[in-house]
């Protein structure tokens, strides 16, 4: 196992560090200057050489890239062109939403998801079943920024038992905080929630077909009891993996649900700083998503390992 | 064949007609705006509404079905024509340092999803339904790669490919000639998943500015200006979100249904 993690974190550490080129490189080739940009078409040329220099934009590219990388390693992610602070100060503000909200949307999801896959694996074929498969099938198909809309239009607009958007932030509390995300968690978690159902259920289903639950059933116990004695675990598996992807997908999602309830997280961050070509603070956000893309895919590979031994000597 | 397929087949066959018709007729011109006749609830005249300017519903969806296609078969396209022969190469070099020079750097282009390579994108060259073809296409290729890869690695050990091998070919005849006519059905109904999963990205990236830009429609777009006026005006946004679910459902089903009938072994497996 020890083998297998250090050649693992030898692998997460070089997919990090190419990661890291491609986006320091893809910005690097956009066009216009960042010093011109934000002192406008006005500005005296020696002005924007100042800041040029203040911005180490002078330097060579791989110095440029070697401070950037080495900044972030210590958490200074640079300071933002348009807004003169920190670029770690407003990401770990914005993360404040964004963490909790994706992490919200995969409780949800996998709340949801659960009872729906087992349900429908224990009533394979019968209406039960098709009935789930149906709603996870349409779950896969809906737009979760539209079902956002959508949910706003009843539960705040309608029913007024929610904010239409905006978040109120941690201070006001905890129950107060969760109540202003719950339909931005909700929208995140309904076609994530589909997908893991129908994986959910399709895992319990191979389980079934194997030869040791043939011999729980001889052994005399139902259906049911097999499945949630044996079956259950080692469906858990896959479905662990797929929770681990999803977590990701979340965060990335998070950015387009963040639009449609003006919620202050990454998402916006983003966007504002594109349109005002705030490039660092864009390369920032854009790595740390990466970072939480790669290290999370990194510790499920760790959890399936330990669970499995076989996989510890394939890979 | 499949109710699947069948329901499938005739709901993306709609749209695809709704497309291709558009270039032709459409009930109104979708740009002309008619502010007398705004925000009108479907009608004998609109039959879909009109929308803030008076536009055209029925004829802005039309249209809108050109987009989202569009850029989702194009994304296919590249996921396809770059994914699935690095998928062959990997997999006639098994275990090589192409092979895995190919799978590594398909983990890493996987690390990006189509939403942040898109940021990247614009954050370059701005918004436009191009970029969103590029964001959506570099992430299907190690979808079809790895796919490609998976299924190619079986075949590798079958006996005709021993007897192709012993005919003197080499490693990417076989692949083109042997290989590839094998996992054809395997790529048509991943081809179909993933077009769906790109009109559901196109929609997003519109909606979110990113995607294809006025005077183009899109119904991503159609969606985020519906957005401010959901409250008196549902029908903006219950519309274009209606054209999506059934495209994105139809191709969905259309998928399930051409794995079964491609490959009956799978009916049983099937999620």
């Amino acid at each position: 196992m020890l083998r297998y993690s250090v050649k693992r974190l030898f692998s997460l550490i070089l997919s990090l560090a190419v990661a890291s080129l491609v986006i320091f490189f893809v910005i690097e080739i956009a066009p216009g200057d960042p010093a011109s940009f934000m002192l406008g078409i006005n500005a005296q040329p020696d002005t924007v050489a100042a800041l040029r220099t203040e911005l180490g934009l002078d330097q060579s590219k791989f110095s440029r890239y070697a401070a950037w990388v080495g900044g972030m390693l210590s958490g200074d992610f640079g300071t933002s062109y348009t807004y003169r602070t920190p670029v770690a100060e407003m990401i770990a503000d914005r993360l404040w939403v964004s963490l909790p909200l994706a992490l919200y949307a995969l409780a949800l999801s996998t709340l949801i998801a659960f009872p729906a896959g087992i349900y429908a694996a224990a009533r394979r074929g019968k209406a039960g079943d098709m009935a789930v498969m149906g709603a996870t099938q349409l779950g896969v198909a809906v737009p979760n920024f539209w079902f956002a809309m959508m949910l706003v239009l009843i539960f705040a607009i309608n029913l007024r038992w929610f904010n239409a958007g905006g978040f109120v932030g941690w201070d006001e509390g905890l129950l107060a905080g969760l109540h202003s995300l719950t339909l931005p968690a909700i929208s995140l978690a309904l076609p994530q929630a589909a997908i893991l159902a129908r994986v959910m259920r399709s895992a319990l289903l191979d389980i079934l077909g194997e030869d040791f639950m043939r011999t729980a059933r001889a052994k005399g116990l139902s259906r049911r009891q097999a499945l949630w004695r044996h079956g259950l675990r080692n469906a858990l598996i896959p479905v662990l993996t797929i929770i681990g992807l999803q977590f990701s997908f979340l965060l990335a999602g998070a950015i387009i649900i963040e639009q449609v309830f003006y919620l202050p997280g990454l998402g916006r961050l983003v966007f504002q700083a594109i349109s005002a070509r705030d490039l660092i603070v864009v390369e920032s956000v854009v790595m740390l998503l990466v970072f939480a893309v790669i290290t999370v895919n990194f510790l499920v590979d760790l959890a399936y390992a330990a669970v499995d031994p076989r996989l510890r000597s394939r890979t | 064949m499949s109710r699947n397929l069948i329901l499938g087949g005739a709901l993306s066959a709609l749209v695809l007609l709704a497309a291709m018709v558009s270039f032709v007729w459409t009930p109104f011109d979708h740009t002309t705006m008619d502010i007398p006749s705004k925000l009108q609830t479907p009608n004998a005249i609109h039959w879909l509404g009109t929308d803030h300017f008076g536009r055209d519903i029925f004829s802005m969806i039309m249209v809108g079905a050109r987009t989202s296609i569009a850029v989702a078969l194009v994304a296919v396209g590249i996921g396809m024509s770059i994914g699935v022969p690095l998928g062959l190469a990997a997999a006639a070099r098994s275990g090589s340092w192409l092979d895995e020079l190919i799978m590594r750097g398909n983990d890493l282009v996987f690390a990006f999803p189509s939403l942040v390579i898109a940021i990247l994108i614009t954050a370059i060259f701005g918004a436009g339904a191009v970029n969103a073809i590029i964001a959506i296409g570099i992430f299907n290729i190690p979808v079809f790669a790895r796919i490609t890869r998976g299924a190619a690695l079986s075949l590798w050990q079958r006996e005709f490919i021993l007897a192709a091998r012993v005919a003197g070919k080499n490693a990417a005849r076989i692949s083109a000639e042997h290989i590839l006519p094998n996992v054809a059905n395997l790529l048509i109904v991943q081809g179909t998943i993933q077009f769906s999963l790109g009109i559901l990205a196109e929609a997003g990236l519109s909606y979110v500015g990113l995607g294809a830009q006025p005077p183009t429609p899109s119904w991503g777009r159609m969606l985020a200006d519906a957005q401010t006026m959901v409250s008196f005006a549902p029908h903006l946004a219950l519309i274009p979100g209606t054209a999506i679910i059934l495209t994105v459902l139809g191709l969905n089903l259309m998928g399930d249904g051409l794995r079964d009938w491609l490959d009956p072994k799978l009916r049983v497996a099937r999620t």
